[in-house]
């Protein structure tokens, strides 16, 4: 009797109190369960993208499984009103911006504001960490995994946030960012700048909280230092790897507040530029730490371009052009930035529907490194309407070179120059190119015989198979066309 | 607890590794722009961190930055993705 009494009011004291936790517990493996089907959208929608033709559905399951990650969030914030009403309003901000961004944006300008983007994921995992940083300051000392998780998701964060508004302005050509800093012992300062972060992050373990805010001040001077050196040609280089990072920087953020779809989509985004970065650096025979320290030198080669070109030039003329274009099978165009520049995509696509309407098979030839970003060039003529089939990646269209008539070369130098395969004491030897001179006859449009970035002279050019056409990109290829039109 | 994290750490990144590789290089701008919409992820943190007057601002501005990550991200590769065409 007395201890059922007992039981009763155990009952009635502890009821609610139970319900409460259970019902804590209860929603948090609810969210867990919403997390993991979004993350696994996530994975599907990077998948979708191994195709052209299942690319749009893919992007569209990463977007699904994002809204159901802030759904989820939604449901279980439980902060005040006041603070969820700031969350929509920040949405809201956010999704004005965005969508401008996403509409106004050229492709040309593609890298600039993926650039910026990536900086701006990069800010804001570095300000989660730090919010968590000031609430666990006003109470609970967390365990030094989370003091050093917060303390690289403010490294990383700040470096990406830093070097990505660093490249996005260079890539812009903002006056501001035009001048490279650069002074001696740069090298050892971002490695005093690193080490000094490291032992911060250090000292975060230990369960302090103020050196965050010197760390990602450092860690954001360190980010300048890194990108701001590096040259135009390195660029796609540069945004692989800030890509990856703003993918770390979501993952260490999500170790700090221990959050398995941050841990997992960040780790695909940092696998993703990882092995962007890696073929972006292949595609230029240039090791990692040689793009983000050393700089690319243009030898005094033994040869001067005098000596290569003299005499062995052979100039040709829109209407010759015309007629060797009259009964070929194959021609091959090969684009480099030059093209984008001259915005004279639409003009190729032109020539090159004029070309299959007479029976000759059309396609691209794009080198790796042929745009500001990896893909670029595609992305530059698919707004073109060029359709992706034609586009050939370098590995499928090196072996039918020399079964090709004509390959056109369009703004392109350094990646169809043959000295990268011949010559060990050039600076881009061992670069994989576009082996165009093994085609029938190639003909070059550029406006001189001015070098690339690599700034070495380039044989093809007085090859004894090579045409050049001087002039500017656009109106050399309208002149053709109707020389074409012509014949 | 971290040793959990850890595991699906490594596990999701032998996964992007797998997956990316098989990505063709016409694909890649558009797949950097649409994971670079999937690291907004971190929006989520920035959501729950948005509480507090000091932890309250800082998320806010988290919000707003993820937001547009996300939203210009998947928007803008949308738009790359419809030019994509196969020859009629």
């Amino acid at each position: 009797m007395f201890e059922t009494s007992l039981d009763i009011s155990f009952l009635a004291v502890s009821e609610p109190i139970l319900d409460k936790v259970g019902q804590a517990i209860a929603s948090a493996t609810w969210a867990n369960l919403g997390y993991l089907i979004s993350a696994t959208f996530f994975i599907f929608g990077i998948k979708g993208m191994t195709h052209p033709r299942t690319a749009v559905r893919g992007n569209m399951l990463g977007a699904i499984g994002m809204i159901l990650a802030v759904l989820v969030t939604l449901w279980q914030f439980h902060g005040s009103t006041t603070a969820f009403l700031v969350v929509l309003l920040g949405v809201a901000m956010g999704t004005i911006v965005g969508v401008i961004l996403a509409a106004k944006v050229q492709m040309t300008q593609m890298p600039q504001l993926v650039a910026l983007l990536n900086g701006f994921g990069g800010i804001a995992s570095l300000l989660v960490a730090g919010a968590e940083v000031v609430k666990k300051a006003a109470g609970i000392p967390y365990p030094a995994a989370t003091g050093f998780a917060a303390a690289l998701a403010g490294i990383i964060g700040a470096v990406t946030f830093s070097g990505s508004i660093v490249a996005a302005g260079k890539l812009h050509e903002l006056p501001a960012f035009k001048d490279p800093i650069r002074f001696d012992g740069q090298q050892i300062a971002n490695a005093l700048l690193v080490g000094i972060c490291l032992i911060l992050a250090f000292v975060m373990m230990a369960g302090y909280g103020w050196p965050f805010w010197l760390l990602i001040l450092l860690a954001g001077v360190l980010g300048v230092l890194l990108v701001s050196p590096i040259g135009g040609a390195d660029m796609p280089v540069v945004i692989a790897l800030l890509n990856s990072y703003s993918g770390l920087a979501a993952c260490a953020a999500g170790f700090v507040i221990n959050n398995n779809v941050l841990i997992i989509a960040g780790a695909l985004v940092g696998a993703s530029g990882l092995i962007l970065t890696g073929i972006m650096c292949r595609a230029m025979n240039r090791s990692l730490a040689h793009v983000l320290f050393g700089t690319l030198e243009a030898k005094p080669g033994s040869v001067t371009a005098d000596e290569i070109y003299s005499g062995k030039i052979k100039e040709t003329s829109a209407e010759e052009i015309a007629m060797l274009l009259d009964s070929v099978q194959r021609v091959v165009f090969v684009p480099g930035y030059g093209l984008a520049v001259a915005q004279a995509q639409h003009i190729v696509r032109e020539l090159a529907e004029l070309l299959e309407a007479r029976g000759a098979e059309v396609c691209y030839g794009i080198h790796p490194v042929a745009g500001r970003m990896p893909g670029h060039m595609n992305v530059l003529l698919a707004e073109a309407e060029v359709p992706y089939d034609q586009l050939k990646e370098m590995d499928e269209i090196n072996p039918l070179f020399p079964q090709t008539d004509v390959v056109i070369v369009i703004g392109a130098n350094d990646v169809v120059n043959p000295v990268a395969l011949t010559d060990p004491n050039c600076p881009i030897y061992g670069m994989p190119i576009l082996t165009v001179h093994e085609a029938k006859t190639v003909i070059v449009i550029k406006r001189s015989l001015s070098p690339g970035f690599a700034g070495i002279p380039n044989p093809l050019f007085a090859a004894d198979n090579c045409l050049m056409y001087f002039g500017d990109g656009k109106k050399a290829l309208n002149d053709l066309i109707a020389a074409v039109r012509e014949s | 607890m971290l040793i959990t994290a850890l595991t699906i750490f490594v596990l999701a990144m032998f996964v992007g590794f797998e997956i990316i590789t098989k990505v063709p290089p016409t694909l890649h701008t558009p797949l950097m722009s649409g994971s670079n919409a999937i690291s907004g992820i971190t929006l989520v943190g920035a959501i729950l961190a948005t509480d507090g007057p000091i932890a309250g601002t800082l998320g806010f501005i988290a919000v707003v930055f993820a937001t547009i990550n996300v939203i210009g991200g998947f928007l803008v590769t949308h738009r790359m993705l419809g030019m994509f065409r196969k020859k009629k």
